[in-house]
């Protein structure tokens, strides 16, 4: 006799099979069968949060740091629909999750019944996939095809709608768990095309003046390791994009940092000088190039991406190569092995010279390009170096979006992939506590810092109570410059300084307080002295979260910041001096 | 320029608002459409029509290979084809000078009288659109009560085929 489950049964079988440990979710009327199937069993743990979206954030977080699918629980309507921020966060940065959500029964489906929306067309530009089970049977092999697509080929959410009759307990089938999936219509490239990987690799060793470009496929495919064997070997230098961080190593001096609109100088000025650009795992997205038509004029652009649609979708490429990061790369090591040609000795020192000439001259890591801290004057950069310090750089750091996601980004030097977890595309703000729990559960005995400011955290902020109950001891670092930064920093540049909107004049909450009243421990830092004390003390609580709340200079900028409608190498470098 | 897209994908729900919402995501237009299940009941087969150059119609035939249930895509205006489309026109036809008219039109551009009532001949055609434009407008002038058109059909000629 077959194992007989209930449909509700089956969905907590089927996470387990697909080798999920944890869930993030929140239950309602249509998932009650799922969730009391989930109370009835040991092998999937699921973590209860404030608001669906830090759930879906929060598996996100939980992908990012450690390369598995993430999964969430929602129930229909608004369950749903809360869900789709953090869905549309993880599709816009190729993250694999597999979000399930209740939906009404079957009869009641287009009745306009109590919480119902239709989640798989709600949800249909922002996912890679999505499926509506309509029979209990289907269930096992519908969610098996959701990991499944979810973590091959371009990674990306997936999700499962599931009508509360298809779980009713009343209601048995057999059990099977499918060990292949098999999809005629999805069988996503890996390799690479041969003769063209071979091109890429002739065109890389007789570039003098190379760059290579590297993403967050890099990350996502776990092909650190190969692009800096490959990058070490060509004496190449390499930059990485916001979502590439960590992909090469930010403290090799090979590393030119970020790249893009709040990039260094340097990597901005080599992109627009080099005479070859290795894209690997990139989009040529438009906070990287600025003006397409003046995007580096000299270069021959070899693209390698596992999704055909990146590649000449912004930039024509002229050796494009569709395949994973590390199939590719592995393969581009083997065949710069057998070729009989070494790289042009001269003309990279030449490069080199001229790049290291850049670096000295505006490049932000070898000199301090801004105002010292002192006093009560507290410089956002130097909160980022002083945690730098504290966490002597091994720290997995997550952000939120604004001013302060840009400091951590340029000043936080990333060694390791999966370290910085930040929302690059979608640009959420709310973003970075929930991720911050998703990796702290992934990591127990790491630090993990969440990088904020006062306008993103208060997005989420409801989650410290889940920080609470699960024991997830995260450090909040709190940018507080009282406004909207970034906002407030494109008003000064464009409008005049008219700050609309992004001014919070007294009505923040006591952050310190607030911590306290969820449980938490609370810190304020007004005075530079005080910081990187008051920091190490924050990293010594390791059972606790901690909220430290540093008052920064409102008026400090991001640079360099690229100039709109110009090339990349057409910079801002501080308030007054540009390129 | 106008493009031929011709799509096989899986006869599932949902399938077919995926590609048409994929359009309107990217901010292309269609602007015809036709769909179908083949001779395999579990396959549809999608002719479209839209607008643009070649790097667009390149972006637009990988997003649609991206999508999860497309088996295969075919630019058809790329290579030699053929295409068809059906349209169906109600013509005023209250006196015999009109019927008449129309019965000789419907000749010359091999269609059909498909039905007639004491006012009105309904008429068949099939053909590519610039043939059934030229009949709107041959008959313009009698008086055109309803134009129903299927949006073009199309396969490519010679000895390549779509199939799975």
């Amino acid at each position: 006799m077959a194992n007989m489950l209930s449909g509700g049964e089956i969905v907590i079988r089927a996470l387990k099979d697909a080798g999920v440990k944890n869930v993030w979710g929140y239950p309602g009327g249509a998932a009650l069968h799922i969730y009391d199937a989930l109370h009835r069993q040991d092998d999937v743990y699921h973590l209860l949060v404030r608001h669906e979206q830090a759930a879906v954030h929060a598996a996100d977080g939980f992908s990012r740091s450690t390369g598995e699918v993430g999964t969430a629980l929602v129930t229909s309507g608004p369950g749903a629909t809360n869900a789709i921020t953090g869905i549309a966060t993880a599709y816009m940065d190729s993250i694999p999750l597999v979000v399930i959500s209740g939906q009404v029964p079957m009869a009641k489906i287009g009745q306009d019944a109590f919480q119902e929306t239709d989640m798989v067309g709600v949800s249909r530009p922002i996912v890679k996939h999505s499926f509506l089970v309509t029979r209990t049977e289907d269930i096992a092999e519908t969610i098996a095809k959701a990991y499944y697509i979810a973590a091959t080929g371009r990674p990306g959410p997936v999700v499962v709608d599931i009508p509360k009759d298809i779980t009713d307990p009343s209601y048995k089938v057999p059990y099977k768990w499918p060990e292949n999936i098999k999809m005629r219509s999805y069988q996503p490239t890996n390799k690479g095309h041969r003769g063209q990987v071979k091109r890429a690799v002739k065109t890389l060793l007789e570039a003098k003046r190379p760059v290579i470009y590297a993403g967050g496929g890099i990350i996502l495919d776990n092909a650190s390791e190969y692009l800096t064997q490959l990058a070490q070997q060509l004496n190449c230098p390499v930059t990485n994009t916001l979502m590439g961080l960590g992909g090469y190593p930010a403290t090799d001096r090979q590393s030119l940092g970020m790249l893009g609109m709040h990039g260094t100088y340097e990597a901005n000025t080599a992109m627009h000088h080099a005479d070859v650009i290795f894209a690997v795992g990139a989009r040529f997205d438009d906070r990287v190039t600025n003006d397409l038509d003046k995007f580096c004029p000299h270069a021959t652009i070899i693209h390698v991406d596992v999704d055909p649609t990146s590649i000449s979708k912004n930039i024509n490429a002229h050796i494009p190569v569709v395949g994973t990061c590390t199939a590719v790369l592995k393969e581009m090591l083997s065949i710069a092995e057998q070729l009989e040609l070494e790289p042009d000795a001269e003309a990279i020192k030449d490069w080199w010279q001229q790049i290291d000439q850049w670096r000295e001259d505006h490049g932000i890591y070898t000199a301090t390009r801004y105002e010292p801290s002192s006093g009560a004057l507290i410089k956002p950069q130097d909160v980022i170096k002083a945690l730098y310090k504290v966490t002597d750089g091994e720290a997995f750091v997550t952000s939120d979006v604004g001013q302060h996601q840009m400091f951590a980004a340029q000043y936080y030097l990333f060694d390791k992939p999966r370290r910085w977890i930040n929302s690059g595309g979608l640009g959420t703000m709310g973003f970075g506590l929930p991720a911050a729990m998703g990796v702290q559960l992934a990591h127990p005995d790491a630090a993990v810092a969440c990088v904020t400011g006062e306008g993103s955290i208060q997005m989420c902020i409801q989650e410290l109570s889940t920080c609470n109950q699960h024991n997830l001891p995260i450090k909040i670092i709190n940018l507080n410059n009282s406004a909207l930064g970034m906002v407030r920093q494109w008003q000064d540049m464009n409008y005049s300084s008219r700050y609309s909107q992004s001014l919070y004049e007294d009505s923040l909450p006591d952050f310190v307080a607030l911590a306290e009243a969820y449980g938490h421990v609370g810190i304020k830092v007004t005075r530079f002295e005080d910081l990187e004390e008051k920091m190490r003390e924050c990293f010594e609580l390791k059972d606790r979260l901690v909220f430290m709340d540093i008052c920064v200079d409102q008026s400090e900028h991001v640079y360099p910041m690229q100039m709109p409608g110009g090339s990349m190498r057409d910079l801002w470098l501080s308030k007054t001096e540009r390129t | 320029m106008k493009r031929i897209i011709s799509i096989l994908l899986e006869n599932e729900s949902g399938a077919l608002s995926r590609v048409v919402g994929l359009f309107a995501q990217r901010g292309y237009n269609i602007d015809t459409l036709t769909v179908a299940p083949t001779d395999d009941d579990t396959l549809s087969r999608l002719t479209l029509t839209t607008q643009g150059d070649d790097q667009m119609t390149e972006q637009m035939v990988k997003q649609l290979h991206k999508l999860i249930d497309t088996i295969k895509v075919v630019h058809l205006t790329e290579d030699l084809h053929i295409e068809r489309e059906l349209m169906l026109v109600k013509i005023k036809a209250a006196d015999s000078d009109d019927r008449a008219e129309i019965s000789r039109n419907v000749e010359i551009f091999r269609g059909h009288i498909v039905d007639v009532t004491a006012s009105t001949y309904t008429v068949q055609l099939a053909g590519d659109s610039d043939k059934l434009d030229a009949f709107i407008e041959a008959v313009r002038e009698i008086g055109i009560m309803e134009v129903v058109r299927s949006g073009i059909s199309g396969i490519s000629r010679g000895d390549k085929f779509l199939r799975v």
